[in-house]
């Protein structure tokens, strides 16, 4: 496989096409803006918490297919899990694409490993890191949009 | 005349490979190659003849002073300015602007009006929203058509003796209209106003005569006219620039300085303080003496017909792809967006095949804002790039539109 095939394999591919979970709630308890200044990637984030799980989670607005499928497959991937694995999620997902990361690492990122490919496009790993920056402002309750360059 | 293909060798960076292809540059919208000339003007001067300007009695410095204001000289040819001293060395268009709206601070009272187009790079837009919000002035901005040129009646309404400046770029970054600058200058003299343009992105691609045009101010980068990064030029009419006040304050552009007193010395040397960037004015010089031996009737002819050649291509062959900007008068560049594809894909995409293009709001959010798009990706030409590289890029295109469309 070539560098822009392993970067667009079909997962994301269908990820971006059908992206998952695209859509805001009605009545929130968690909201975070992440916005790309860069290229223009921009997403709302909006979670259900009760009793510390996440019951439900969208995301919403617009970017290019790194960020959409990263968005895509976060929602998927986090909603039932509890807030304390949702950040560990995170954790696992930016050691994963920010590090020469372990393969207990990837054993744990799982699905996420299909995002992995971004590695190789330095400039492309902010547009795969600003939805989980905001999942991870929202959880946090910062009431400020999440930028990639501050 | 010299083919296109014998020009590409003046330019050491168009043998380069990118991700294992040939580098097809297609980004010079943002900034241009250099050619060799321009490379051992700096190396030479670094090697062989480096010294301050002005400070020292010593033979090197002398020469190095004299050398600088050969390419003042010349900057003043080639834009056709009256005289020398209205040319002012500074860092590129973004601080010439910047150096302009806080100078004229003083000029714009509260309740005049600054009108800008909607089709600003930030760097002619900010600057001047900023002196409005610190001068109680009104920040006004001329819409622009579905073709991306300027709705001159709403500019010609929008023009009255209350306008105090008026601030426009003589060619789009982000749509590639030229704008009728003569028409638009003498419009804006007649209500009295001042006039700045931003050269940007005309400078390398069209011939500039600052006198015929009639503005008050211009301003360009050298970088995107084949010469260095961080030196460009703000040529301003002398009344003006003797008016205003130091832009910075420090050597070089005082008369006397004591305890109680400090006078300033005459332009240029006024708006010049510190040591400048001389090597890279002496590679400016060489830039220009380029670009003149060239001559812009074949600069203009090749990009025009490159132009050409990419909306034929274009039009012929991906149907997935609309072009935003389609002015009568136009760069040599292709600004697009593609359906269900984001640029910032598009821009990874060329780039494992050896294509460099700009992705992204081009420091132009109003305008995309304007056409109610996130982002776009951009050719743009210039008289290096060839039939062959649009054609590269056409197949890059269908690629990414099998892949991600």
């Amino acid at each position: 496989m070539n560098k822009t095939d392993q970067l667009y394999q079909e997962v994301i591919l269908d990820h971006n096409k059908n992206p998952r979970n695209f859509k805001e709630l009605a009545s929130p308890t968690h909201k975070a803006h992440g916005i790309n200044p860069l290229c223009g990637d921009d997403y709302w984030i909006s979670i259900q918490v009760e009793n510390n799980t996440v019951q439900d989670i969208g995301f919403m607005g617009s970017g290019c297919a790194i960020s959409k499928s990263s968005g895509s497959l976060m929602t998927s991937l986090i909603k039932g899990k509890s807030t304390q694995e949702a950040l560990d999620l995170k954790n696992t997902f930016l050691e994963l694409i920010m590090t020469d990361c372990t393969d207990e690492c990837r054993e744990k990122a799982g699905r996420l490993k299909v995002l992995e490919g971004v590695k190789q496009f330095p400039i492309r790993v902010k547009c795969a890191t600003l939805v989980w920056r905001a999942l991870e402002a929202a959880l946090s309750q910062k009431d400020q949009a999440i930028s990639t360059e501050n | 005349m010299k083919s296109v293909q014998k020009i590409r060798q003046d330019f050491p960076m168009l043998s380069t490979h990118m991700n294992g292809h040939p580098l097809a540059y297609l980004d010079n919208g943002a900034t241009t190659q250099k050619p060799q000339s321009v490379i051992d003007a700096i190396t030479h001067f670094y090697r062989d003849e480096y010294a301050t300007i002005h400070r020292g009695v010593y033979e090197l410095s002398q020469k190095a002073t004299q050398a600088c204001d050969d390419v003042r000289a010349k900057t003043a040819q080639f834009i056709h300015a009256p005289s020398i001293d209205e040319i002012i060395f500074v860092r590129g268009t973004t601080e010439a602007i910047n150096l302009v709206s806080h100078c004229l601070g003083a000029y714009v009272q509260p309740g005049q009006d600054v009108i800008i187009t909607g089709m600003e790079h930030h760097a002619n837009f900010v600057p001047w929203q900023m002196l409005c919000i610190r001068n109680g002035a009104n920040f006004k901005v001329i819409p622009i058509t579905d073709t991306g040129e300027l709705d001159m009646d709403a500019y010609a309404k929008a023009l009255s003796e209350n306008t105090a400046i008026v601030a426009f770029g003589h060619i789009s970054n982000a749509l590639g209209t030229i704008n009728p600058v003569q028409e638009m200058t003498m419009l804006a003299k007649k209500a009295g106003a001042l006039v700045l343009i931003d050269g940007a992105q005309a400078i390398a691609h069209a011939p500039v005569d600052v006198q015929a045009i009639g503005c008050d101010f211009y301003a360009f980068s050298a970088h995107k006219c084949y010469g260095p990064t961080g030196i460009g030029v703000l040529w301003g009419k002398k009344t003006l620039l003797e008016a205003m006040p130091p832009y910075q304050f420090g050597g070089d552009m005082i008369e006397s300085v004591s305890i109680n007193k400090t006078t300033f010395a005459p332009i240029p040397a006024k708006f010049e303080s510190g040591t400048p960037a001389i090597a890279e004015i002496i590679g400016l010089g060489a830039a220009f003496d380029y670009i003149t031996k060239l001559g812009f009737d074949f600069i203009q002819k090749q990009e025009h017909s490159l132009l050409i050649y990419a909306q034929e291509q274009f039009e012929a062959c991906l149907p997935c792809i609309q072009v935003i900007g389609k002015a009568k008068h136009k760069a040599s560049l292709v600004s697009f967006i593609m359906e269900g594809v984001h640029p910032h894909d598009i821009g990874t995409i060329l780039d494992q095949e050896g294509i460099a293009v700009r992705a992204g709001h081009h420091c132009a959010q109003p305008v995309m804002t304007r056409f109610g798009i996130p982002a776009t990706t951009r050719a743009s030409m210039s008289f290096y790039n060839t039939q062959e590289e649009i054609d590269r890029l056409v197949n890059a295109l269908e690629k990414a539109y099998r892949l991600l469309g």
